[in-house]
């Protein structure tokens, strides 16, 4: 037999049926809804008198508009962002979806509760409109975000049409150094391809340095895939994988369990298969990273200097730096350590889980924010706030000065309140520093939750190898 | 779908790398639940002032731009988010064609279920496109989807590559939804046998 990757394995499963000079049509296991890509999805199986054919492989919450604040203490609600949270929830009764809707204890970012929930598993084609799907790559699943015409044709067919994207493998050797995580990894990895350099491709993340990571790590890595450009990104299922979902709500119970397991442990690529891309990364040689510019392939390690426009030859690519740089407010050659930042950000769907919190807590213990500086700590779900309360990392941050918050996408995209003041310089450890991202005017340095910790200590960018000797 | 067989129009050139869908569409005009008003808010922040007016700079501020419906941009247009409100912004706006040497996955899927024709050229061809929107601002080009062609204004017939499936859609203005429901009975086999 002609050795697989894991993306073979499970595209090959999955091709409902085929035609010549066509997309194959592909069956979709879960369809994970968010109140923004889909209302108009919902609208166009109204008007074609259609139904949603597997509401059990459904799974919607609301996430992206959705207010941090509580909402007995809110005083303005947004009028838009409540007829599309209303909207959600109408769409979802009278389809017969389940929703974790505004009062549910459930209710997170769609790719936090995927997961927590044990919805995500590993074999599985998974699908949201969101380009953060990636995320559930994490358990060897083929997951990638779509548009909204495509969340209609989900609901309304669990298929797909898609093109097989081709295969690029990330090999990740070594050990990481102290002060170094799985975001400095996806990171320095973009910095070397590219926001395009993944295009067309899916790639599975192996290697030592990977496999040593936990799931919640992994998800960090495989969240970014998209920034990198490409459709999807996963790794191979492992004992880990099988811990992390054990006993979860929804992952199987009893001998349904033993069955899954047997056959996930047949997904990971054999040996011998091959792959039409490679890149090699030595973890030992990674630093923290940030990023300086405005695309998340414009990132240097912590240590390094602005590059400057000057030295590039190609015309396009030399003024989208020079852009870059004047809406950042930075000059070439310019160190980002000790640069005053007004926001800290800890969330987002890339790194808003628990180990996430703990890892900053860790740092914030017995510290404070600095004066001047605002760090605003939005767990990914409210399943996660419970369980950091439940350890005291939310006293922990308050008492170190920092806004403890509800669930939600917040100042990741900027769509709830939750903004950045045009000019202001945040460290975040979301996934996007596009201009206006987390706000118009505002200006995103990305990077882990360790480097925002630190950062939000000294209220300057800082290497947070200086805090943990 | 709205349907696409031919086109021309002057070129609007937008020579920035990795545009990506924020800049297309700013997040914060996402809280509609229909497609509604999309055209006013397209290229937002690089279109307007703080004060609300106009950028005299930006090029769809142009008087020579109103009304053309061909955008050359720099490469790898279209990436981050998966917001299919880049398309509509764009169509409703009237563009129906960008060229672009690469162009994102999910935006290119998008594009193509809207009507929206994304052009792959080679990087001396976007050269040559940009160069053209300098030299003869009020020249046309002429798309042929049919063929798979389009003609600059100095005769030159250029070809370009196209997803055979989309292609059909497009020239019939038919979306792809049909086409799946129409393999029902293999989609049911399907979920028998799993």
């Amino acid at each position: 037999m002609t050795p697989k990757t894991i993306f073979q394995k499970i595209w090959d499963k999955h091709v409902v049926h085929q035609d010549a000079n066509s997309p194959a049509i592909i069956y979709i296991d879960l369809h994970l809804v968010h109140e923004v890509t889909s209302p108009q999805a919902f609208t166009g199986l109204r008007q074609r008198g259609l139904k949603v054919r597997r509401p059990e492989r459904t799974v919607a919450t609301m996430d992206h508009s959705i207010p941090t604040v509580p909402l007995s203490e809110l005083k303005v609600f947004d009028s838009l962002a409540m007829a599309q949270l209303d909207q959600m929830a109408t769409n979802a009764n009278e389809f017969g979806i389940r929703l974790y809707g505004m009062d549910s204890p459930n209710r997170g970012i769609v790719h936090v509760i995927g997961p927590e929930l044990g919805f995500t598993q590993p074999g599985m084609t998974i699908v949201c409109g969101d380009s953060h799907t990636s995320t559930h790559g994490a358990f060897g699943a083929l997951a990638f975000g779509i548009g909204t015409s495509e969340v209609e044709h989900v609901l309304a067919t669990q298929c797909l049409l898609q093109y097989k994207p081709k295969t690029y493998e990330v090999l990740v050797n070594g050990t990481l150094p102290a002060g170094v995580s799985s975001k400095d990894i996806i990171l320095a990895l973009i910095a070397r391809i590219g926001v395009g350099g993944g295009t067309g491709h899916v790639f599975e993340y192996r290697g030592e340095a990977i496999r040593n990571l936990s799931m919640e790590a992994r998800m960090t890595i495989c969240n970014m895939s998209i920034e990198g450009g490409a459709r999807a990104g996963l790794i191979a299922p492992d004992d880990k994988t099988f811990e992390y979902l054990a006993g979860k709500p929804y992952a199987p119970q009893g001998a349904a369990w033993d069955k899954a397991v047997a056959e996930w442990r047949t997904l990971p690529t054999d040996d011998g298969a091959t792959f039409d891309k490679s890149i090699t990364i030595d973890a030992n040689s990674l630093a923290p990273m940030i990023t300086f510019g405005t695309n998340p392939g414009m990132g240097m390690k912590i240590t390094d200097r602005v590059p400057d426009p000057d030295t590039l030859t190609d015309p396009l690519a030399k003024s989208a730096l020079d852009k870059a740089l004047r809406y950042m407010g930075l000059q070439p050659g310019e160190a980002l350590l000790g640069k005053k930042v007004d926001v800290v950000f800890l969330g987002s769907c890339t790194n808003s889980r628990i180990s996430d919190l703990r890892l900053a807590a860790g740092l914030m213990k017995g510290r404070t924010v600095a004066e001047g500086t605002r760090l605003l700590v939005v767990p990914g779900s409210q399943e996660v706030k419970k369980q950091a309360e439940s350890e005291g990392l939310d006293e922990i941050f308050k008492s170190a000065g920092a806004e403890w918050r509800e669930a939600g996408c917040s100042m990741c995209i900027a769509m709830n309140g939750d903004q950045l003041q045009p000019g202001q310089y945040a460290v975040s450890t979301s996934n996007r520093n596009f201009e206006g991202r987390q706000g118009k005017g505002g200006r995103t340095f990305l990077a882990s939750p360790l480097t925002a910790a630190a950062t939000a200590i000294n209220g300057v960018v800082t290497d947070v190898r200086t805090l943990i000797g | 779908m709205s349907q696409f067989t031919t086109l021309t129009s002057k070129l609007i050139p937008l020579p920035n790398n990795d545009v990506d869908t924020d800049q297309i569409i700013p997040a914060r005009f996402m809280k509609i639940t229909d497609k509604n008003g999309l055209a006013a808010n397209l290229f937002f922040d690089w279109r307007y002032n703080a004060d609300g007016t106009p950028k005299a700079d930006f090029v769809l501020n142009m008087p020579q731009h109103q009304g053309s419906n061909i955008l050359v941009a720099g490469d790898n247009f279209g990436c981050g988010s998966s917001r299919e409100h880049a398309p509509w912004s764009l169509t409703s706006w009237g563009i129906r064609a960008i060229f672009s040497t690469s162009f994102a996955d999910i935006f290119k899927g998008n594009a193509l279920k809207n009507g929206l024709l994304p052009i792959e050229v080679s990087p001396a061809v976007q050269e040559s496109l940009l160069a053209l929107t300098e030299e003869a601002p009020s020249a046309t080009v002429h798309i042929d989807l049919a063929s798979q062609s389009f003609t600059l204004p100095d005769g030159s017939q250029h070809s370009f590559g196209i997803d055979p499936f989309a292609k059909i859609c497009l020239l019939n203005g038919v979306d792809q939804l049909g086409y799946i429901q129409s393999h029902e009975a293999k989609i049911a086999a399907f979920e028998m046998a799993h």
